[in-house]
């Protein structure tokens, strides 16, 4: 093979990755049996971490990027994506995971952020990334930075889908408000929500992200799955609703399906029956402000 | 005409927009439909299997019980393409990755196949590719593409990087390891959809 003559690591190649992804469910995982489980039940990548949301709440202190050999042994355990997550701003635990052979990096509130100010500039990067939003303008100024996909972020951990529905919601509300504006409506709503006025002329030409948008952050049920499809995710992250439910691999078949009928509500009765009982999870109402993880990033 | 895009998983709504923008250039219609469920394959003239993971779409393509039908519809004559994951599911046999995983093939094509055959992500790329069938190269993509390694006697090669197999046809069935829906370029399509018009 003539190596000069292959372009790696551009914008077709890195959003193209995340296309690949759509209408399925990608699931953190801790360790290579939790993976192949994953795997086994149809899911289309898994999210490599050293514990849950759920997990990472109830632990405090500081929350960084999982052990390498861990993520490696993961790697090594399934042939599906194996994606890992970086601290905010923290492009070194990034080109760590790079070098791992992770395909994709999310750089997460979920882990504690190293950077108050920047994130990682991702378009130095050979494998894309994925990033947290809760509005249009924290989208586009991930996709500016370089990001190929971009996910809600909810509120992780809680087993609480509301935050999620809340800002899939928020997003396509604030893409339906371009619709019809001029150029210089579009330069107006542009400075407000503090975005790069070609991506917003780009999101109010095509009606929806530049890039592929999945839901994450609360989703623990077949059910919040289907939910989350039905009000316009390309498709589903689940954090701790998987290992932190009563039987995993029930509960994992069971949302991959969800998915592919979120539409179907006689399929997703079915679905749903005698997977056994969801995470037990926490009403965001009664987390206190400092531990809120959906705050994290600018 | 009725062209069916098997939409379980994977980047389904490119491919949709390629075939409506190949038809647009060709200045034919036809409906082009979404194939989540039993009972829609029969009643199309055209197959699009995208690309996506195919472990996934090997486990829901059986559980939706839609392989039998794309069997028959292979006996019958329909055109069928199948891009990167979509040329796995074509595959008669796999390596030991694909067996290890208890992938589910269709093995509608005289092929073996090696999935990831290129790596993983950070090795993905894109190359200006000679396909026999087209007069100038084409700007393909592959994205952790899988590669046909040994192919029988009646499958006709159409593209190759080194001794790896990147897009065959055999009989009505078009596979490709890279993925023409992620570009403007439309003579992949438009040579598929030849097989229909």
């Amino acid at each position: 093979m003539e190596l000069e003559k292959l372009r790696h690591g551009t914008e077709l190649i890195k959003r193209g990755f995340a296309k690949m992804q759509k209408g399925g469910v990608i699931m953190d995982v801790t360790t290579p049996e939790e993976a192949r489980i994953a795997e086994e039940a149809g899911a289309v990548a898994v999210m490599a971490l050293h514990a849950v949301p759920s997990d990472i709440r109830k632990e405090g202190g500081v929350a960084r990027m999982a052990d390498p050999q861990v993520t490696a042994d993961i790697i090594e355990s399934v042939t599906i994506p194996v994606m890992a997550k970086a601290r905010i701003g923290h492009f070194v635990e990034a080109e760590i995971l790079q070098a791992l052979g992770s395909d994709m990096i999310d750089e997460s509130e979920v882990l504690t952020p190293a950077d108050e100010s920047f994130h990682i500039d991702k378009t130095q990067f050979t494998v894309p990334f994925v990033c947290g939003a809760r509005n249009l303008g924290e989208a586009l100024r991930r996709i500016n930075e370089g990001a190929a996909m971009i996910r809600t972020k909810g509120e992780a951990g809680t087993g609480d889908v509301r935050e999620a529905v809340r800002h899939m919601k928020q997003i396509q509300g604030e893409i339906r408000t371009l619709k019809g504006m001029t150029k210089e409506e579009l330069i107006m709503a542009a400075r407000d929500i503090e975005a790069p006025i070609e991506l917003v002329m780009e999101t109010a030409e095509m009606q929806r992200l530049p890039v592929v948008n999945f839901a994450a952050g609360g989703v623990a049920t077949p059910a919040d799955a289907a939910l989350m499809m039905r009000l316009g995710s390309d498709g589903v992250f689940v954090g701790s609703g998987i290992f932190k439910a009563e039987n995993p691999a029930l509960m994992a078949k069971a949302i991959v399906e969800a998915v592919n009928n979120y539409d179907n509500p006689e399929v997703l009765a079915e679905i749903s029956k005698g997977i056994g009982a969801g995470m037990k999870g926490i009403s965001v109402d009664t987390i206190p402000d400092d531990q809120v993880l959906q705050t994290r990033g600018w | 005409m009725r062209i069916g895009v098997i939409a379980i998983q994977g980047d389904v709504a490119e491919h949709v927009e390629s075939i409506e923008r190949a038809l647009a250039e060709r200045g034919e219609t036809a409906e082009v439909v979404t194939i989540k469920h039993k009972g829609i394959v029969p009643t199309c003239d055209g197959l699009v299997f995208p690309g996506g993971e195919s472990t996934t779409l090997g486990r829901l393509i059986l559980r939706e019980g839609i392989d039998e039908e794309i069997k028959q519809a292979k006996e019958n004559g329909i055109p069928i393409l199948g891009t990167c994951a979509g040329l796995i599911l074509l595959a008669k046999s796999g390596d030991s990755q694909v067996e290890k995983t208890h992938q589910y093939l269709l093995g509608l094509m005289d092929i073996r196949v090696n999935r990831n055959s290129f790596g993983r992500q950070f090795e993905s790329f894109e190359i200006e590719l000679d396909v026999s069938v087209l007069d100038s190269p084409y700007n393909a993509i592959f994205i952790r593409a899988p590669a046909i390694l040994e192919a029988g006697e009646n499958v006709k090669v159409l593209a190759s990087i080194d001794d790896k197999i990147v897009a065959a046809e055999q009989d009505n069935v078009l596979a490709l390891a890279f993925h023409p829906e992620l570009t403007e370029d439309m003579r992949i399509h438009q040579y598929f959809l030849d097989m229909l018009f």
